[in-house]
């Protein structure tokens, strides 16, 4: 691997991305059929799977709504 | 079971899902999701109009939940006993992109023009934002509270910042994709 390649990804960005407001917007339409399909998810919100790929936070309510949906005592 | 019960035990697993970040437990755990909780039913009670039938209820509502509890771990950082930073901690970021020091002949150079774009290419809140994110390690949503921003706001700041660095970079004979040595 190329000893730069962290760099490289932290720089790159991708055109597709939605930014953070239109993710939040609709991550609970992405949860629900990220929960069950997760590339159904990223290919039916392809601007919020290429933001959720940059954004840390993003990606950590996702994981954080897709635990609460799918933790049976809900 | 009423809703503001589902929303706190929603909050409360995910205090402790992210509770290692945190550094704190017990009582103040159980505060920070009693107020995010709270504050999501708030936000729910006055966005209900919005919600169109296109997911459950509950994965909708949840969605607060979670929001809330980002925002105020986000908050919660600046609690913690800060350790004096130096205005830019520069030498911390070979660190942070797992940059061999053995190596350092191979990426000094790219440090150095990384710099030099971070000083010339980028606007006085590009750079502030790069600053407190890359090199001193604060988490974004803690800069959207100290700042009092939004998460979409900072983003793009950051999003435009690492576009103008990787496009000055190139510039600077640094190809996208292999930045180990720069063409001449």
């Amino acid at each position: 691997m190329n000893d730069m390649s962290a760099l490289d990804r932290f720089l790159h960005t991708d055109p597709e991305d939605v930014g953070c407001g239109q993710a939040m917007e609709v991550l609970h339409l992405y949860a629900e059929l990220a929960a069950t399909n997760a590339e159904a998810a990223a290919e039916r919100y392809r601007g919020v799977a290429a933001h959720l790929r940059a954004c840390g936070p993003c990606q950590e309510d996702l994981e954080g709504l897709l635990a609460a949906i799918t933790d049976p005592r809900q | 079971m009423r809703l503001h019960e589902l929303l706190l035990r929603v909050a409360r697993g995910e205090v402790r899902r992210r509770s290692g970040l945190l550094r704190v437990d017990g009582p103040e755990l159980d505060d920070l999701a009693h107020q995010a909780a709270a504050d999501a039913l708030l936000a729910i009670t006055s966005k209900i109009g919005q919600f169109r039938g296109e997911s459950r209820f509950s994965t909708w509502a949840y969605k607060f939940v979670i929001f809330e509890v980002s925002s105020k771990i986000g908050r919660h950082f600046w609690r913690r006993p800060q350790v004096p930073l130096e205005a830019e901690e520069w030498e911390r970021l070979p660190d942070r992109f797992g940059l061999d020091p053995a190596r350092e002949s191979e990426w000094r150079e790219l440090i150095t023009a990384l710099r030099r774009a971070v000083e010339t290419e980028l606007t006085e809140r590009q750079r502030q934002v790069f600053v407190e994110i890359v090199l001193n390690g604060v988490p974004l949503d803690a800069l959207v509270a100290r700042l009092g921003s939004n998460r979409n706001a900072i983003y793009k700041i950051m999003f435009d910042a690492r576009r103008k660095l990787r496009t000055a970079l190139a510039a600077n004979g640094y190809p996208h994709g292999n930045t180990s040595e720069p063409q001449r």
